[in-house]
């Protein structure tokens, strides 16, 4: 299918191992005498590291060095016309991404979110490819088909020269993979102890086609949320890596781009699709608190319909983890007309992303604003928000 | 106090002072534990875990007690109990079962 | 997971709770004294199962809630020496001091790290000779004597850059405390199941015949929980007391030998404060001496006034099971999780901090 989201080029699905994908730059080609290292992916680094094996301020200080950096290691990472063209910012035909529909009703969908996850590398992701699907989620989840996304890098003076490419290749690797381009971005330096290696910030386009309208305040009695997979995965699989309380288990992230999963849902269900949510930071808990809270509603959720894989079960039993309140990178919540519930769930299930879709609870009038549980034995409980952060516990 | 976790002992060794220690399996996700205080348990025995540290071995005959008891207050009726491990299964397999 | 679904089996529950229906005669209140308990309870809705005449109180079981404040305000202090590591169990980094907490000191330039065994202070002594590595030593009978491994394991490795900021509590002489108060309610005790793990039950059964009341070695789980209240109940009914055992599968009478031995090796019964109750004989552990170079507090002396608690907290009545959490003035309103007046509201496993978490209002 033509996609929309990739103004005037074809999509582009290049293997990881090809040569092709890394060119040395299409302005001012680095002068490297010496050999660029080489890394697991076969990918190798453009920026030559035995001349830059870190990060220096002036590689964000806009004169040469910058320079280099960008059509060095950037642009040729990024790969398209737009971003090569390195105006201040890019410009995009707007009815050329509207496509055979045209303009009309459209509305334009944008959001930003700014990623600063530690440790910056974990089982299955790392935080260039969490910046890409996150704001590729965002856009999608306002009932939009992005199609573009900024990046921005704070990066910190003495960061790895190497790590950066493995995050740059890592973006690159999602943003082709979802067919969304980085068609701009800026990059600035800070000095070294005043910075966490890398900060990224992306912000996302996105276009609303004409007749969708999905928020929180469509939602209403009688609704089911259905989401996409099993929660808590992201969570935990940052916690396995991270200091002090390392663990062995195969978790790795759920981050993944949901925007195709998101547009089938809408394009088949139409307006029976009332609100979307990805439920990250807080977890599932806190997305149903900000929808019961802004539409007005309650939500009811059965703790025996969560669906949640073994070990990560194990792994928030072991710190003392509640799973509704652990991050998601790749779940997306749908509120949708009961008598459309069923279908919801098949739609998702055609997705990869959508395995082990699932019904999880139901909108009800009562205890509007909050969400409450029925406990596996049969008792009931509130689920709050979360409040400062879950820190694994002794007792 | 506190949060004990029931899990199965993969591996014991001893480590450069000749504490025991190795790696108990939690639902597939494992940890490094101290076997200090259960010097008779084995691999695939399971322990009670807190804070790095196997605390008590699980009596497995008294674990099924709690059957025992719902005969004493005759609701058995209403349950399985000859075949426990498959009532168990039946209720998990339903339902929220994850990937 | 093995043995921990099979406890959480919702028709056996119902059983549980029909059976307690058909029991109770007239209103009996039981206090359980672990956090970790008090957050199963809450969690699963045990206490709305229950009917009314049972009332379930929560006593001081959270470790992190009665640890003076005075002993978190040296933490910080000493967490904010440049030569310090500080490590500490997650749960304690959020316990406000008089001034400020672990995770504000971490923040502003601090060595904080947590760790998840007390092992892993150790190893990071090791890894680090030319820092001091201060491992926070918080818990009851269940985590001393993981604590008292890693001063144990520190002295066989002739470390001289560990120490502990200890802040032990023994739960028998807390529960003395509050049944031989005035004004006690509690007729029946649902003793810690790790406690008793590890030091086993005997010590209780002088408790139960002292004060004449039935005490239940119980678990963790929602069928443990209500088991345990089920026996204890049936005590009561049947006008007997002693001490029961309900958590068989992981606890008996005698308790576990060998780390009882470790921690007559390391610690010695000190007197020791409550936070919210004051001081209560014997209820504390303090290094042996023969180990002082180990201690902390002795190491890292104090320095200014001992501070004051904020007035308006009733932490003392809720950790005595003389109010719940919703009848203090401040409860979820000047006191939330967001800025606590006191530890139960920060300790996740504090009654207060379940309480408002859990939504329990009425």
């Amino acid at each position: 299918m033509s996609d929309p989201t990739r103004p005037g080029r074809p999509t582009q699905q290049t293997a990881p191992n090809d040569p092709e994908t890394v060119r040395p730059g299409e302005g001012a080609a680095p002068a490297s005498a010496a050999p660029a290292s080489s890394l697991a992916g076969g990918l190798v680094c453009p920026i030559p590291l035995s001349e830059y094996p870190t990060v220096q301020l002036a590689h964000g200080g806009g004169g040469r060095l910058s320079q280099k950096l960008i059509e060095g290691m950037f642009v040729p990472a990024f790969d398209n016309p737009t971003l090569a063209a390195l105006g201040d910012g890019a410009v995009l035909a707007l009815e050329e991404l509207a496509g055979a529909g045209g303009l009309a009703g459209s509305r334009l969908a944008l959001s930003t979110d700014s990623f600063v996850v530690r440790p910056l590398f974990f089982p299955g992701g790392d935080i260039g490819s969490l910046a890409v699907h996150g704001t590729v989620n965002d856009v999608a989840m306002c009932g939009a088909r992005p199609f573009a996304i900024s990046a921005g890098f704070i990066l910190e003076e003495g960061f790895s020269m190497e790590e950066l490419w493995r995050v740059v290749s890592s973006m690159r690797q999602a943003a082709a993979d979802a067919g969304v381009p980085v068609v701009t971005g800026d990059t600035k330096v800070v000095d070294r102890g005043k910075g966490d290696g890398v900060y990224i910030n992306t912000t996302g386009l996105g276009l609303v086609p004409a007749g969708v309208d999905v928020a929180p305040h469509r939602a209403r009695p009688g609704d089911v949320v259905v989401i996409n997979g099993p929660i808590a995965e992201h969570g935990i699989a940052i916690m396995s890596v991270r200091e002090g309380l390392e663990f062995d288990t195969a978790v790795e992230t759920d981050s993944a781009a949901l925007h195709r999963l998101v547009a089938d849902l809408l394009e088949t269900l139409g307006p029976a699709v009332h609100a979307l949510r990805d439920p990250t930071r807080g977890g599932l808990a806190s997305a149903l608190n900000e929808i019961a809270g802004q539409a007005g509603v309650g939500v009811r959720l059965d703790e025996r319909s969560l669906p949640i894989a073994e070990q990560v079960r194990g792994a928030c039993e072991i710190l003392g983890f509640d799973p509704l309140y652990v991050a998601n990178e790749g779940k997306c919540l749908a509120i949708v007309d009961r008598e459309r519930a069923g279908e919801a769930v098949e739609v998702m299930a055609r997705h990869p992303e959508g395995r082990g879709a699932t019904v999880v609870g139901e909108v009800v009038g009562e205890h509007a604003g909050r969400v409450v549980l029925r406990s596996g034995i049969g008792g009931e409980r509130v689920v709050d928000m979360l409040s400062g952060e879950q820190l694994p516990r002794i007792c | 106090m506190c949060l004990g976790v029931p899990g199965q002992i993969v591996d014991i060794e001893e480590d450069s002072i000749g504490m025991p220690m190795g790696k108990v399996s939690f639902g597939g996700v494992t940890k490094r534990v101290c076997f200090a205080y259960t010097p008779d348990a084995q691999v695939g025995d399971y322990v009670v875990v807190h804070v790095g540290f196997a605390i008590s071995q699980i009596d497995e005959a008294e674990a099924h007690q709690v059957y025992d008891f719902l005969k004493e207050m005759g609701e058995l009726e209403e349950l399985d109990v000859t075949q426990p491990a498959e009532a168990l299964g039946d209720r998990r397999d339903r339902g929220g079962g994850g990937v | 997971m093995k043995y921990v679904d099979e406890y959480r089996d919702e028709a056996a529950a119902r059983a549980v709770v029909d059976a307690i229906r058909r029991l109770v005669r007239r209103p009996w209140t039981l206090m359980e004294i672990c956090g970790g308990q008090t957050h199963t309870v809450i969690k699963s809705g045990i206490d709305r199962l229950l009917p009314e005449e049972v009332i379930l109180v929560h006593g001081p079981g959270c470790p992190v809630c009665v640890t003076p404040l005075e002993l978190i305000d040296r933490a910080v202090e000493i967490a904010r020496r440049p030569e310090v590591i500080f490590t500490s169990f997650g749960d304690m980094l959020r316990v406000p001091g008089s001034a400020s907490d672990l995770l504000a000191v971490k923040s502003e330039g601090g060595d904080v790290r947590m760790v998840y065994s007390p092992l892993d202070a150790v190893t990071l002594a090791e890894r680090h000779p030319e820092r001091h590595v201060v491992f926070f030593a918080v818990g009851f009978e269940t985590t001393a004597p993981a604590n008292a491994m890693a001063v144990w394991k520190a002295h066989q490795l002739g470390l001289e850059n560990f120490s502990i900021l200890s802040s032990h509590v023994l739960v028998p002489p807390a529960m003395e405390a509050i049944l031989s108060a005035p004004d006690n309610r509690v007729q029946g005790f649902l003793a810690a199941g790790h406690v008793c793990a590890v030091m086993g039950y005997w010590e209780y059964e002088p408790i139960s015949a002292r004060y004449r009341l039935p005490i239940t070695v119980t678990g963790f789980e929602p069928l443990d929980l209500l088991q345990g209240t089920y026996m204890t109940l049936r005590a009561l009914e049947e006008n007997r007391w002693g001490v029961e055992n309900q958590y068989k599968r992981a606890v008996t009478r005698e308790g576990n030998r060998p780390a009882q031995d470790l921690l007559g090796k390391v610690f010695e019964v000190c007197d020791r404060p409550w936070r919210g109750i004051g001081v209560i004989p014997g209820s504390g552990l303090a290094l042996k001496p023969e180990l002082a170079a180990f201690d902390a507090a002795r190491r890292f002396p104090a320095t200014g006034p001992p501070p004051e608690e904020p007035a308006e907290c009733i932490a003392g009545e809720i950790l005595r099971g003389l109010k719940k959490p919703h009848e203090c003035s401040a409860f979820g309103g000047r006191c939330t999780p967001e800025r606590p007046l006191g530890a139960p509201m920060v300790s996740s496993e504090g009654a207060c901090a379940a309480y408002h978490r859990y939504g329990r209002t009425l």
